[in-house]
């Protein structure tokens, strides 16, 4: 545990440690790859904070997340200016929050932020139109688009209110075992 | 006739935006602007009408409204202006509201929880109460709701130490430090990496925390012994942090499992992961039976017996030969106590027959029959406990309280694997997730599927037929094992009677290899059949279909497994002269290893042909475009087999768990190759956290209970070989325990309550079923336990639809009073207003 590495203080890796799911190691890890994306923009000595903001281009094109239809939700989500051009904080809190470790609640939180295309923190019929259409590549017809749309509202909308908050999200995640492996990024 | 409602319309105006439970730093967005458009839309009327309605309610005073909160209250003949029911059941969103009714939904608090900070730490702070509370063992307030409402501060004020009271002036954020710099280090971690605040929130409260404390230990008189204890705690967290680090770089084979998981998905990386579990299993039972037999034995060897033999190529693939005098096998092993002298004396190598130890060594003794007996005895159990473990951690994750109706929502939001990453893979998974959702939507239009009763009851006869052919394939291999092992003990019998006859003993070696051959081509071969079986079946539902094949492949091995274990401890054990053996255990430990080592090669051989052909023969004769799927449920069901085989041996073969480790390390590497060559992922929609349950359940109860139940077996009735191993000369292998319990009462009588205890509570069945009933009532007592919680949580949820009934309710009469006041105050004024 030699404190060989200049990058960070060693309060600035015990705050990252306490704060994220990662070790030191994974810490250190994590941020040689997101150098990686832009050597010539991301200075190798973070001690004095330096505000650095890497756009959505550069983190969209990750090899874990390239493919994924979801890639531009999840960078604006943990993006702090809700863009997509993400810090070394918002890119390490996406994986800590996408890694094994982090529980079911606080990934059904971050899910719900996700699927909430117009952000309104609801996910209405709209919302969802787009998900599926993202699931499925515009595979489905209009049809069944709106058959799912409403029939998903109907069995998940516990308060009748025509949309999902929140809670009625949790509240069937919690039923659904499989989400706390699927939604799982490994870095 | 006017129904007074008691809405503090006075208050509810001017602080509509500003007033909720919370501190809302973030103001809605979407809200605001349906409001601003509102407001420019309707321009002054708004205002003024509501001046006015406030007026009026003031003259007419406010009238109790109990009667309001209840549902059933039935309000349609109060207002003609009542649309209908239809306005009821719709949902809130449709209706077109007043500016005003928009401020006061904008400021619910159930639309204001988890987005904003305000509201997130606020969630926090009554989270961290509980957890001191807890922490502090105070009476917990039962009541308390743990929902992600912010809860409202009656809850008693805070007795601590410092200066934080509960006012108005402190804020939410300052409370939460407050609480967080209170709780034991461990949970604050804990906290702070469970709120989903970003990066930058989380260490500027981090920072706020460990500020406060150095500031209150610099204005308080610290004790060096608290002084003392944080250093150590911090100490201690550093090292449990470097250790997880280099744990976490021993992770084995991460890189491999990413590539599997990145391009087929949860479902076969749950294969590769089931087998890095199994190769930690083995690895622990190497390190236990290494350390206390395998080293002790090999250090201090006994003398080498007459026989000289030499290294032949065949001792790898038997067993035998080389091998069958070495640590590898029971026989080897004393039975007698290891002592080190000083000198080496001459007559400790005298062999006698049998009746002289021949291993006498130094000062340190070590009780070889003793240790042998733990050994074993502790690793079987310790493997027990974690893996009864692991199985209830799994199944508490994968166990549904409550039937799930929401399937759809679940296929929409938790069905794609965030974890693929190749674009192919993707774009399957894609077409995968529409088939099913196509598959399900289908479902739901049709409702039920009316069968006539004629196919009914043809399928009912194709599953009997099914069933019938898979049955009968089990019990005509198990006969086959039964007259061709029956066949090869004649063989041997007559080849130990003949011993002046010519023949070769290599052959006679190789002989040995006939029946674990016939074993794994039975294993290969009858699975295929139950497919070709299942092929022409039509199933509800592809986990039926999962579920059945599984139950027909469990049903062939476990049957295998039994009538080998008959073979081996019926067979060989009770006459061991008549095949020329001096040594049945060892001679049985040399079976299990060439099983093990058979299976390792036919499934080489299937993985590296088998796929690989079946691939070649689906893409140029079938012409399919799809590669073969990779059958993950036979696939784990043969690692299992194999595993029952290796805990089954460990008493024979203390070695054994070596063997498995390397053929699962091999496995690993073949069946990664195979599959990125020849394989796609399922198509079938695979339920991972179900199946892998079932896996852990599966190597717990057939598994390794039966392997123990044949190692008690074996250590309660068997009589051990008497020229061999560390119990010759007993009766059974218990009686190691109880010779011990005999000396050690003839030398110290004192101990004779402990030795009666032992004889008591070791020999006594009464225990046992004493033991076994205490079990039985409380897994009743929390079955029913799980009745209650799911008759709780179905009431839940109706009082849930009745909250959400009052709301609609409320704020459809807000409304229709507004749209009231509205009309009235347009038309011109009449003396009898309408309700």
């Amino acid at each position: 545990m030699g404190n060989k590495q200049t990058i960070f203080t060693a309060q600035q890796l015990d705050a990252y440690q306490d704060c994220t799911y990662f070790t030191r190691k994974e810490i250190l890890r994590l941020f040689y790859r997101y150098r990686d994306l832009a050597p010539q923009l991301v200075p190798l000595d973070y001690t004095n904070h330096p505000d650095v903001k890497l756009p959505y281009e550069l983190i969209g094109s990750m090899p874990e997340l390239k493919d994924n239809p979801f890639r531009q939700r999840i960078a604006e989500v943990f993006s702090e200016d809700g863009e997509g051009n993400m810090t070394l904080d918002d890119f390490l809190d996406m994986f800590s929050v996408l890694s094994e470790m982090a529980p079911r609640d606080l990934k059904a939180y971050y899910a719900f932020k996700i699927y909430d295309f117009n952000d309104d923190d609801f996910i209405c019929k709209s919302d969802l139109e787009k998900t599926l259409n993202k699931l499925t590549r515009n595979e489905l017809t209009e049809d069944e688009v709106r058959m799912v749309c409403e029939k998903v509202i109907d069995e998940a909308d516990l308060d009748n209110d025509g949309r999902l908050s929140l809670e009625d999200f949790q509240h069937m995640i919690v039923r659904a075992p499989d989400f706390l492996s699927t939604f799982h990024i490994r870095i | 006739m006017a129904h007074n409602v008691n809405f503090n319309l006075n208050d509810l105006h001017m602080d509509a935006v500003l007033e909720s439970p919370v501190d809302e730093e973030v103001v809605h967005d979407s809200f605001n602007q349906l409001i601003a458009e509102q407001s420019q839309d309707e321009g002054q009327y708004d205002a003024f009408e509501l001046q006015q309605l406030q007026r009026d309610l003031d003259e007419e005073g406010r009238d109790d409204v109990a009667y309001l909160s209840s549902p059933g209250y039935d309000f349609e003949d109060q207002n003609e202006d009542w649309d209908s029911d239809e306005r009821l059941t719709d949902p809130l969103v449709d209706e077109r509201w007043s500016s005003d009714t928009l401020k006061i939904l904008s400021s619910m608090p159930s639309r204001t929880i988890g987005r904003s900070r305000g509201a997130i730490i606020s969630q926090y702070y009554n989270r961290t109460l509980q957890l001191r509370r807890r922490r502090q063992s105070r009476p917990s307030i039962r009541d308390f709701s743990r929902s992600a409402r912010p809860s409202i501060l009656g809850y008693g004020i805070e007795t601590d130490s410092c200066t934080y009271a509960i006012d108005a002036k402190v804020s939410k954020k300052e409370q939460l430090v407050n609480n967080l710099r209170n709780l034991a280090v461990g949970d604050r971690v804990r906290m702070l990496r469970e709120m989903p605040l970003s990066m930058s929130d989380k260490s500027d409260l981090r920072k706020s925390v460990l500020d406060r404390e150095t500031q209150i230990k610099s204005s308080k008189r610290v004790t060096c012994c608290s002084d003392l204890k944080i250093c150590v705690l911090s100490a201690v967290r550093r090292g449990w942090y470097s250790w997880l680090s280099f744990l976490h770089s021993l992770h084995l084979w991460q890189v491999a499992l990413k590539r599997v998981g990145g391009r087929f998905g949860t479902g076969v990386l749950s294969y590769f992961v089931f087998l890095k579990t199994l190769l930690f299993f083995n690895l622990f039972l190497f390190l236990v039976t290494g350390t206390f037999l395998v080293l002790p034995q090999a250090v201090h060897s006994p003398v080498s017996p007459t026989e000289n033999r030499t290294f032949k190529g065949l001792e790898l693939v038997t067993g035998a030969g080389y091998f069958s005098d070495t640590v590898m096998y029971y026989g080897y092993y004393c039975n007698d106590t290891l002592r080190m002298s000083g000198r080496n004396d001459a007559r400790g190598h005298i062999m006698a027959n049998g009746t002289k130890p021949d291993c006498v060594w130094n000062n340190l003794s070590y009780n070889m029959p003793l240790a042998y007996f733990f050994t074993i005895g502790m690793a079987l159990f310790f493997t027990c406990i974690i893996l009864v473990y692991s199985m209830s951690k799994s199944f508490g994750q994968s166990f549904r309280i409550d039937k799930s109706q929401s399937i759809l929502a679940m296929k929409v939001f938790c069905s794609w694997d965030f974890r693929v990453v190749r674009e192919s893979s993707v774009k399957l998974m894609s077409d995968n997730i529409c088939t099913q959702i196509k598959e399900l939507l289908a479902e739901v239009k049709q409702g039920d599927t009316s069968t006539t009763v004629c196919q009914k009851l043809w399928r009912m006869m194709v599953h009997g037929v099914a069933w019938t052919i898979c049955i009968a394939a089990t019990i005509g291999s198990v006969f086959a094992i039964y007259y061709f092992s029956d066949y090869i003990h004649q063989d041997l019998q007559q080849l130990s009677r003949n011993r002046n006859a010519n023949r070769n003993p290599l052959l006679d070696e190789a002989k040995l290899l006939a029946l674990p051959v016939v074993v794994s081509l039975i294993n290969m071969l009858l699975p295929g059949l139950f497919n070709l079986v299942a092929w022409m079946e039509e199933y509800d539902s592809p986990s039926t279909y999962t579920y059945i094949s599984l139950s027909r492949n469990l049903m062939l091995k476990v049957s295998v497994l039994g009538i080998l274990c008959y073979h081996w401890l019926g067979r060989v054990a009770a006459d061991p002269q008549s095949i020329g053996l001096t040594c049945w255990e060892s001679f049985v430990g040399q079976e299990l290893y060439r099983f093990l080592l058979m299976d390792f090669i036919f499934t080489a051989l299937d993985s590296l042909f088998g796929e690989f052909l079946w691939r070649l023969f689906s893409e140029k004769v079938l012409k399919r475009r799809r590669k073969p799927e990779f059958d993950i449920a036979r696939n784990v069901l043969e690692l299992i087999y194999g595993q029952t085989l290796a805990w089954v041996g460990v008493l024979f073969t203390p070695l054994l768990p070596a063997v498995q480790i390397i053929k699962l390390w091999l496995l690993f590497y073949i069946k990664m190759g195979s599959v990125m060559i020849n394989c796609q992922a399922p198509r079938k929609p695979y339920r991972v956290s179900q199946m892998t349950t079932i896996f852990i359940t599966l190597l717990c109860f057939p598994s390794f209970l039966g392997a123990s139940v044949c190692v008690t077996y074996t250590m309660w009735s068997i009589t051990p070989s008497s020229s061999c191993g560390p119990f010759r000369g007993l009766k059974t292998m218990i009686q190691a325990g109880k010779h011990l319990m005999e000396k050690l009462e003839k030398d110290n009588p004192k101990l004779s309550v402990l030795a009666r205890a032992h004889a008591f509570l070791v020999e006594n069945p009464l225990f046992l079923f004493v033991g076994a009933g205490i079990f039985l009532i409380v897994i009743y007592f929390h079955s029913q336990v799980v009745d209650g919680q799911r008759t709780i949580i179905s009431l839940l949820q109706r009082q849930i639809e009745n909250e959400g009934e009052d709301k609609k309710f409320l704020i459809t009469s807000l409304q229709s009073i507004h749209e009231n006041k509205r009309t009235q105050s347009r038309r011109p004024r009449r003396q009898d207003s309408n309700c």
